[in-house]
């Protein structure tokens, strides 16, 4: 499977967001203004694809040879749940402006099911050790383009006079849904280029 | 020891962990595509549930505060590990259609929620009773969507195979309700509903669940 065809379709035809539905607690939860919105999805980014690299090496060198695979949902959870905080660390030292702009976001991305699941769907897909890693990218792309668009609905739909019943969450769901169809185009419009 | 009928109640409909503390959202948007399908998966969640505050309640005491969330979430995943190999044993359709969200129960937000706010500060008994109540509202509210998205989008409502309107109920099936779109679109509407129908006693409800959300 070509690349272009995993990325094209983690970020469009396949959204984690709005296809998946993975990652919606964070997607309801941040996406109130653009700026933590976009801060949230660069932090997704980043941590998917460490992710998926450092879970495809534990299955496949330690899972895998040792006939371990059952339990493969205690180790990844294990592992994502380490490498943040180990990562929420490094980046401290390293890169404190960094930190300024992701700190906040890193501790909530443990219990993000995005990460543990872009994980499960590299393993049930067979990628490859570079695939996997593109496909965690394309994933985090994915889910950071939903959560900006959706930001930028969400900021609009304060003002917006709404039922007090449908005030919140009812109203931003409906709009995910309502951009959900808008994704659901992509489906047919790569369907030449996806088997 | 008192109170357990109120923890129990607590998550049925005053807190129900889906439309009103707006936890767990991933599974029930992605696996009420059918009834039987939010049937299975709420039955997944409250062994888990009921499983893990059962077992962090017991073990409260042993756990040092600074590592607690690494431990709930070994415990949490055990319970996981231990719902997925049973249902792909015995239900291997209902655990293909499941797909990853099973396994991804773990990462569920009611789950570490429960555990963190609830089960490891209260005895065990009172931990069992919010597990049981809090996955009973988690299943109730899947089954409410799930069958409203089925009928609406396949016309026909399937319990165990048999289909109970027969051939299909008069109207034309909107398919885009099984789809992704109708996932967000009547769950939003379900919120709304129950908002809707318990605002009378009091505005305070409202209020609170935006602080929770917050």
């Amino acid at each position: 499977m070509s690349f272009v065809a995993i990325i094209i379709g983690s970020v469009l035809v396949n959204n984690f967001v709005f296809m998946r539905f993975l990652g919606i607690c964070p997607f309801l939860g941040v996406s109130r203004q653009l700026s933590t919105a976009t801060g949230m999805g660069m932090a997704v980014v980043f941590v998917m694809t460490l992710a998926s690299a450092i879970t495809w090496v534990f299955h496949h060198l330690l899972l895998v040879p040792f006939g371990l695979e059952y339990l493969q949902t205690v180790v990844f959870i294990l592992v994502i749940a380490s490498l943040v905080q180990f990562v929420e660390m490094v980046i401290q030292k390293i890169s404190p402006p960094l930190y300024q702009a992701l700190g906040i976001y890193l501790p909530i991305i443990t219990t993000n099911c995005a990460i543990l699941g872009v994980a499960l769907i590299n393993v049930r897909q067979h990628y490859a050790f570079l695939e996997s890693v593109v496909n965690g990218l394309a994933a985090g792309i994915g889910f950071t383009l939903a959560i900006v668009l959706f930001a930028g609905v969400r900021e609009r739909l304060e003002f917006a006079d709404v039922p007090p019943a449908m005030k919140g969450v009812p109203i931003a769901l409906v709009s995910a849904g309502l951009m959900s169809v808008a994704f659901f185009g992509f489906q047919n419009l790569f369907r030449a280029l996806l088997p | 020891m008192r109170g357990l009928w109120a923890d129990f109640k607590n998550g049925l409909v005053a807190e129900n962990p889906v439309l009103r503390l707006v936890l767990g959202m991933c599974p029930a948007l992605a696996v009420s595509t059918a009834l039987m399908n939010g049937f299975w998966m709420g039955v997944a969640v409250i062994f888990v549930l009921t499983g893990s505050n059962l077992l962090i309640s017991l073990i409260r005491g042993f756990i040092p505060s600074r590592v607690r969330i690494p431990c709930f979430i070994v415990v949490i995943a055990t319970f996981v590990t231990a719902v997925d190999l049973t249902m792909n044993a015995f239900l291997p359709e209902m655990h293909h259609i499941l797909g990853i969200f099973v396994p991804l129960i773990v990462v569920n937000c009611i789950i570490l929620a429960r555990a963190e706010a609830f089960a490891s500060r209260r005895p065990v008994l009172n931990a069992v009773a919010d597990g049981l109540g809090m996955g009973l509202g988690f299943t109730l509210a899947l089954m409410v969507v799930s069958a409203v998205r089925e009928i609406l989008g396949t016309g026909n409502l399937v319990i165990n195979g048999v289909a109970l309107f027969g051939k299909g109920l008069p109207f034309d099936p909107a398919k885009v309700m099984v789809l992704p779109p109708g996932a967000f679109i009547t769950l939003g509407l379900a919120v709304a509903a129950l908002n809707y129908l318990t605002r009378k006693p009091s505005a305070r409800r409202l209020g609170s669940r935006e602080e929770v959300r917050a």
